[in-house]
Parts: C-alpha cells; structure tokens; sequence
C-alpha cells in the first residue's frame, strides 16, 4: 500500500541527535492532528528505537541512521529506523522485557516500551548487516481526548 | 536537561527539569552520582515534577541510583510523576524497589 505522504531522515549515530530524531517524527506526524498522550507516545518509542542504533548497533563506531516515516489512509503512521550496525543475534531475546547486554545504566525496555506505545513493532535483524525495527500506530487524533 | 541538587545530612532532594534521555541521563547521573557519594544520605529524592519528557534511560537512571543508595542501606523516593512516566515507572517493576509518587494534579 502506497502511503499518503512520506519523508525520510539520515542522521549520525551520535546521542545529540536523539531529540533531534524524535522531534522530526513528531513533527512530521502532527499532520494527523495527534492528542498529547499520542505524541508522547511517538517520540518516546522513536527515542527508544534511535537510541538502540547508538548504544548497541554501533557501540565502538559512528554511522549512518535513516528513518523512514509514512502517513497512511485511517489515520496509520509507520516508521522505519534502520542500522547498517552489528545486527542482533537472538532478537525474541532482545525483546524481552529487562534483558539488557549493557547492564548498569540501562533498564533492558527499549522495545518493552515501544510495544506499550505503539500498535505493532516489528524487528528485523541479520548479523553483521543491520536492523531494521517497523513501528506501526493508529492516531485517533484530538477529538479522541475527551 | 537541567539538575538541581538540595543536599541536607539526612537527605539528598534531586530535581530533573526537561527532557531525560540517554545523551543527557549521562550528566544528570554524573552530578547526581557526586552528591550521593559525597554525603551518602539515608534518603534520596528524585523530583520529576518538570520533566517534560522521558524515555527508558530514565527508568535506568533511577534503577542505578537505587543500586546505589541501596547500597549503603539508604531509599530513594520517586515523586512528582505524571500519569505517564508513573506507568513507565511500573512497566519495570520500579514500585517494588523504591516509593513512587504522582504529581498532585492542578487545581485539585
């Protein structure tokens, strides 16, 4: 299915341009007149998918990050971050709620998160190629606020 | 992201104000992780109440701070959460380990 409008975003893998990529998708999504919690709801798992490019897919490097956003007909956004990163193993595993192979600092939720926020993420992963993680939600817009 | 530190002998008020992320969680946890060594208070208090936006990286922060402190044989005390990161909050299991608090809602 062709979306109705779309843009794309390439961005390094440096953790300044976190707010930045969070930013730009909100934005571009505030064409579907989303409500608050709805736009919290898209920058934070738009947060969590970039972050995961910066910290796991290119830990010891800097590379590219390209974001794909697309508007869709009944209201559908779907967004597309991609890695040419280290890849992810076992992704069912990377997935799990607290599972984490950095420890310390971070939480292991990044797709916990995106899974509570979004109506569907899908992870697609080779080693040593890339990631791409797909995240799909259905904005029922301001009036839905009441 | 800005961070202000309240330090008294007993207890240490720490208030996050803007977005928490995971470049800025960097800082916040530095400056937070300075105060906490230096007087190793019996309570610790992280003020969300002016944080307009949090991703997991603030779910990490508390966890490493509660890692921390617990450490020592101190708490730390969560408030001023909106609904939002206050569900966040629970998504992991925070409430087991320390004491969160939601905002008190305006004109309430």
């Amino acid at each position: 299915m062709k979306p109705l409008n779309e843009m794309r975003l390439k961005i390094e893998s440096r953790s300044v341009n976190e707010a930045f990529g969070r930013s730009v998708v909100a934005a571009f999504a505030a064409q579907l007149d989303p409500n608050v919690e709805e736009i919290s709801d898209i920058r934070t798992a738009v947060s969590e998918a970039v972050t995961n490019c910066i910290v796991h897919a290119y830990a010891n490097s800097v590379g590219p990050i390209y974001i794909w956003s697309g508007i869709y007909e009944n209201g559908i956004i779907k967004i597309k971050i991609r890695d040419s990163g280290c890849g992810i193993e076992d992704v069912r595993k990377a997935m799990e709620p607290l599972y984490t192979t950095l420890g310390g600092e971070r939480a292991g939720l990044g797709f916990a998160v995106m899974e509570s926020f979004c109506d569907k993420v899908r992870v697609r992963s080779k080693k040593g190629i890339g990631t791409v993680v797909t995240l799909e939600k259905r904005i029922k817009g301001r009036d839905s606020d009441a | 992201m800005a961070i202000k530190i309240i330090s008294s002998s007993a207890r240490i008020s720490i208030y996050l104000n803007g977005e928490i992320d995971h470049h800025n969680a960097a800082v916040i946890r530095y400056e937070a992780d300075e105060a906490i060594q230096a007087s190793m208070p019996k309570t610790v208090r992280i003020d969300f109440s002016n944080v307009s936006f949090m991703d997991s990286s603030g779910i990490g922060f508390v966890m490493g701070r509660f890692r921390l402190v617990n450490g020592y044989g101190g708490k730390v005390e969560v408030v001023g959460l909106s609904e939002r990161l206050y569900s966040m909050m629970k998504l992991a299991g925070l409430e087991k380990l320390v004491k969160l608090e939601k905002k008190q809602e305006k004109g309430k």
